[in-house]
């Protein structure tokens, strides 16, 4: 079971923490919590830090929830990255897509 | 592994069947282009499960229909009677191969393979390939590797781009695997991942793949190796490999055949090292000094300067380099759509978890019963409306339950379509098929079973019924023959009617025969209708050329047989001139009844509700006889007592149950009337076959045995009984 849990921040940001899986077979749950947080809030802060496994189709709803809040314009940035988050992020070389520092975060550096 | 193989060849027969239909439907003059893109798809999806499952032989025979058919669909050669031979020829062989794939012989068998070519060459006639001797498949891209120094890219990488198809990720493969499995060949130098295709937010699917790839590629692999990477994949990506030092040309085409904005892609290439800039400008402007001449030449000879194409030709010039596959993933994609569609309304179940089912609602039915009785013994009315409550949500799932037993005969009749078709060109007459009554339903079982006997009877019915043209016209009658299926409901039955408007059945020859071959006796009194069902006798055939279609005299007794086997009956109605109507009459269910309990004596019987007409008290009843005045029609009778031999004295009342079979009513005497009582059959043991007037047995709520009346038997038994004895009388 993944599990999705908002935190509402004290400068009206929110943060979506994702534990469990992104992937196939729970993509349709995924896009839903994701695509509602990244509508719901000016900024969103993704933790990902406990995000087990993720496949294509996980990486794929992260690509599309980018694109939307870039549409949208508005920020999303992932503040924490799992291994496998980021080992597929690199794979598919798109660290630049997600734009940025926030791809290997100060505190996952120690 | 195994299952693997078992989906498949259903799903590939699912889709043989369709494909078979369409193709009757277009030779019956259906120009509708769904339908022959419903064809294409069918053939599609074949050739893409077959090279899933790696049945390479499936693959490359299928992929030949499917070129004819893609030539059909595009109009490029037209409909003909021939071809849709040809074509049906090939889904045989393709259900041949299928079958042999079901028996688990995975291997092509080279006798087979033979025969599978010589089909394959009469499809290519079709559409004008030459012949080949190797499978063709749609390469993806053949790139030319010739030296040339002067137009070559710098690069000393192998250039990789692919779109993943949307399905791949719903198939269970991940574009990830496929790409870290090449690096097992060599090393990324470079990759982009290209999300350009993926729809709106709210459009998109999750479960689809619309990521697509370019990469810069080091590898010694020679390009099979790297084609072989994503052999799982080949039908549902567009993949195309350049390799190391190409011709600049050849990666502007690349740039071209892709889907994203050439413009884009041409950063891409530059980024990922595959040109440079300089080469990507140089060649980007030879190509637009190319355009630009071919207005000037336009405009200079007078004719209208091209307009901009629009954007959704812009896209299709852009696939145009492989429609195969641009096609193949919309059908796909289409497919997809219309196949989560089904699935979510229908479930696979295995047939015996059914059963079981079906035997658990049977003995629920049985306990219902019993708590009832004993609920009205105790003589508790809350008790007992409880109860009744309960009985009647019973009745309810077992009503339910034996629904999912049935299916709708109409897929067996459409098969007939296509026999029916060939017969009639076989025997050179012009025979339509009439389907009525489709959608009625019966147990599968029975389903399964009827088949054979149908398709001697649609058979005999062609061969034997249906004059030739001449000689029908000659007879004032149509040119052209009909053949009617038709099915319906009829009090507890099913009916299913086979009919022709052909030269109808002719008594005498038939009697002639009958009396030839010893089944009846000269001089023996026949009335018509017993004359025409002689025909069901073993050892009966009146065709005086034995075809090979009908005519060994085998056929009709077979036919009787195997639907007496299902409880069920067949008879022949015929005017001569005019056509027969053959009548198969079956049961509903093999399952469960309603039924009507009687008691005679300290037993129980019981007789199927349906065929219950009514209930009468006997009098006035002269000893010997067995038929009574039912309000001024002769009313034959049998009574269970004398029948079963049943010791005991009659009581002072006895009473008459009606029951009808068919067209003939019959009296069952018996004791006393109990009511009605909802009932599992339980199958006789295989001693008591022969056993005549008894069809199973139950068990009661209170724990005894009852035993089901065969009512069709009893009644005719007291026809024949009651016709003896007033002939014998007479006489």
């Amino acid at each position: 079971m993944t599990e999705f849990a908002t935190q509402t921040l004290t400068d009206g940001a929110c943060r979506l923490i994702v534990d469990g899986d992104m992937t196939i077979y729970n993509a349709l749950e995924v896009k839903q919590h994701l695509i509602a947080a990244v509508r719901s809030a000016n900024t969103l802060e993704l933790d990902l830090s406990h995000v087990s496994e993720m496949d294509t189709a996980g990486f794929q709803l992260l690509v599309l929830s980018k694109q939307e809040s870039l549409r949208l314009e508005r920020t999303l940035r992932i503040t924490a990255h799992s291994d496998a988050v980021r080992e597929i992020i690199q794979f598919y070389n798109m660290g630049a897509f997600f734009g940025d520092p926030v791809v290997i975060p100060a505190g996952e550096r120690q | 592994m195994d299952e693997i193989y078992s989906v498949y060849a259903q799903e590939a027969r699912e889709q043989l069947t369709e494909l078979e239909s369409g193709l009757l439907r277009m030779e019956a003059g259906d120009h509708d282009p769904e339908t022959i893109n419903t064809i294409f798809r069918s053939a599609h999806t074949i050739k893409g499960a077959s090279g899933v499952v790696e049945l390479p032989h499936i693959e490359k025979f299928t992929h030949v229909l499917e070129n004819l058919l893609d030539k059909l669909r595009n109009n490029e050669i037209g409909v003909s009677s021939d071809l849709i031979t040809a074509l049906l020829k090939g889904c045989d062989h393709l259900n041949t191969l299928i079958v042999r794939v079901e028996e688990g012989n995975l291997e092509p068998d080279p006798a087979l393979q033979a025969a599978g070519e010589v089909v394959a060459e009469g499809l290519r006639v079709f559409s004008g390939e030459a012949p080949k001797s190797q499978a063709e498949f749609p390469e993806t891209h053949t790139a030319d590797v010739e030296r040339d120094e002067a137009g070559t890219a710098m690069t000393d990488c192998w250039h990789i781009s692919v779109r993943f198809g949307q399905s791949v990720l719903r198939n269970g493969m991940d574009p990830i695997a496929f790409l870290r499995y090449l690096l097992s060949l060599g090393e990324i130098v470079h990759m982009t991942t290209l999300p350009d295709a993926m729809p709106d937010t709210d459009d998109m699917d999750p479960e689809a793949c619309y990521l697509g790839f370019e990469m810069n590629f080091r590898s010694h692999a020679d390009k099979a190796a790297i084609e072989k990477v994503f052999d799982f994949v080949r039908d549902d990506c567009d993949l195309h490999i350049l390799p190391p030092n190409s011709k600049i040309s050849d990666y502007l085409g690349l740039i071209e055949t892709l889907p994203e904005e050439s413009l884009r892609l041409g950063e891409i290439l530059v980024r990922s090292g595959a040109l440079t800039q300089e080469e990507l400008d140089q060649g980007l402007r030879r190509q637009r000094v190319s355009e630009t001449i071919a207005t000037r030449v336009a405009e200079e000879e007078g004719l209208p300067v091209p307009p901009p194409p629009p954007l959704g030709e812009i896209l299709v010039k852009q696939h145009v380099v492989q429609p195969e596959i641009v096609e193949a993933a919309a059908a796909k994609q289409k497919q997809v759509a219309e196949k989560k569609a089904t699935e979510a309304r229908l479930i696979r179940v295995q047939a015996d978890k059914l059963d079981h089912l079906i035997d658990l609602v049977g003995e629920l039915v049985i306990a219902g019963a019993s708590a009832n009785l004993m609920a009205l013994k105790s003589g508790q009315s809350t008790l007992v409306e409880a109860t009744s409550i309960v009985s009647g949500l019973v009745e309810n799932i077992r009503d339910s339950a034996l629904q999912l037993r049935m299916v709708q005969i109409g897929e067996t009749f459409n098969r007939f379509h296509r026999v029916v078709r060939d017969v009639s060109k076989e025997l050179n007459k012009d025979i339509d098929l009439v389907i009525t009554g489709a959608e009625t339903e019966l147990d599968k079982t029975v389903v399964e079973k009827i088949g054979d006997p149908l398709m001697h009877l649609v058979r005999n019915a062609m061969d034997h019924g249906i004059e030739p043209a001449d000689v029908r016209v000659a007879k004032g009658k149509s040119a052209s023959g009909r053949v009617e299926l038709n099915a319906f409901h009829d009090s507890g039955s099913i009916i299913i009617e086979v009919i022709d408007d052909g030269g109808g059945l002719n008594k005498e020859r038939i009697l002639n025969k009958a009396i030839e071959k010893g089944i009846v006796q000269p001089g023996q009194n026949l009335t018509d209708h017993e004359i025409n069902n002689l025909i069901f006798e073993a050892g009966f055939s009146t065709a005086e050329k034995v075809t090979n279609l009908s005519g060994r005299g085998v056929g009709m007794d077979v036919v009787k047989k195997n639907i007496q086997a299902l409880r069920g009956t067949v008879e022949v109605l015929t005017e001569e001139g005019q056509g027969s109507r053959f009548v198969i009459r079956l049961p509903l269910t093999l399952a469960i009844i309603d039924g009507f309990l009687v008691g005679v004596d300290k037993s129980s019987y019981v007789i199927p509700l349906e065929m219950v007409v009514e209930c009468l008290e006997l009098q006035n009843i002269s000893q010997d006889r067995n038929y009574l005045n039912l309000r001024g029609e002769v009313l034959p009778f049998v009574r269970l007592r004398e029948l079963f031999e049943i010791d005991g004295e009659r009581p002072a009342r006895e009473n008459v149950v009606v029951v009808k079979s068919g067209s003939q009513k019959a009296g069952i005497v018996v004791d006393v009337l109990q009511g009605e009582f909802q009932t599992v059959i339980k199958p006789l043991a295989s001693i008591f076959r022969h056993l005549r007037g008894i069809g199973g047995s139950t068990i009661l709520g209170s724990g005894d045995v009852a035993l089901i009346l065969d009512v069709q038997a009893l009644t005719q038994l007291a026809v024949t009984t009651e016709e003896r004895v007033t002939s014998a009388t007479r006489v």
